[in-house]
């Protein structure tokens, strides 16, 4: 049996916009990190965690660390708050998109210059 | 028959885990759209319980494909052959870049797999985080429907280039080598 809709508990939107914009930072690191770790040695040799996986190590796990590390900030901040999700979706789908174009490889040599 | 221990890893990544999830997607998206429709009714607890398992189950496989692929299958692509080594089979990404005929599926294919994939765990993971938070709550928040679907959407497509280009990897430099599983013995 489905619940009425007067029955539904409305909630704040501060946790869930605290998921969404944490999940594009997340997305967006990891295409920040692999145009660093390629266009820079030191920062390269730096993200080389695991040395079989190479750079690919420190990329994922330092993306896996930033993304939950603002998400649990930004959940603190907004837990029980009402916040102009609108703003937040847009922030996060740039962010999305930022990932996407920065992990494809010819726009990464165009930022690189080669 | 028989099948190597590389192969074997590269099966279940791709094919086992992988492929899971990517057919997991027609399922979220009929039930994420079907939530966020405008005037949709409230789901019931039961069929709320089964779309939070179910999203549940798409994380764990999302998270099982990217670490088995990036952290066991591809030090094996990206092994570098001894000094003087003629036969490159079982070095995928030294045999992609031995020929300009091939290098663009290591410079494009897998340079872009190896990083657009970890999008689809973390894109996966809020929407399964969202879903089960809010339940039946989220009609009131369109703009959090509208992020759901879109991340979901945004997995699909990572996931799609990823298994594409996995695919297509692996008949040109598939990942060989390891220890031999025999799964029937031969007359």
């Amino acid at each position: 049996m489905s619940v009425p809709e007067e029955e539904v508990e409305v909630m704040s939107n501060g946790p869930g916009a605290a998921a969404i914009l944490a999940a594009g930072i997340g997305c967006a690191s990891v295409g920040i990190l692999a145009v660093a770790g390629d266009a820079s040695k030191p920062i390269g040799k730096f993200l080389n965690f695991y040395d079989p996986t190479g750079t690919l190590s420190g990329v994922t796990i330092m993306s896996i660390v930033i993304w939950l590390a603002v998400w649990f900030v930004l959940g603190s901040f907004w837990a029980g708050k009402t916040v102009a999700l609108g703003r937040v979706n847009l922030a996060a789908f740039v962010l999305l998109f930022a990932g996407f174009l920065l992990t494809f490889p010819p726009f990464m040599d165009l930022l690189e210059g080669q | 028959m028989e099948i190597s221990t590389h192969d074997l890893w590269t099966v279940m990544h791709g094919m086992g885990f992988g492929a899971l999830f990517m057919l997991a997607f027609s399922g979220a998206f009929a039930e994420l759209y079907r939530m966020s429709v405008p005037g949709a009714a409230p789901m019931r607890a039961s069929e709320q319980k089964a779309l939070n398992f179910y999203l549940g189950a798409m994380v764990v496989l999302a998270w099982i494909t990217v670490f088995t692929g990036a952290y066991i299958i591809y030090p094996w692509y990206r092994a570098v052959p001894p000094a003087g080594a003629v036969d490159l089979a079982e070095y995928p990404r030294q045999l992609l870049l031995s020929s300009a005929r091939t290098s663009g599926w290591h410079n494009i294919g897998m340079e872009w797999k190896e990083h657009v994939s970890w999008l689809a765990p973390i894109a996966i993971t809020m929407v399964a985080y969202v879903t089960m938070k809010y339940g039946q709550a989220i009609i009131y928040h369109r703009n959090m429907r509208i992020a759901v679907l879109g991340f979901t959407l945004a997995a699909f497509v990572a996931t799609g280039i990823s298994g594409t280009f996995g695919a297509l990897l692996n008949k040109y430099a598939p990942v060989r080598g390891g220890g031999t599983i025999i799964l029937i013995q031969g007359e």
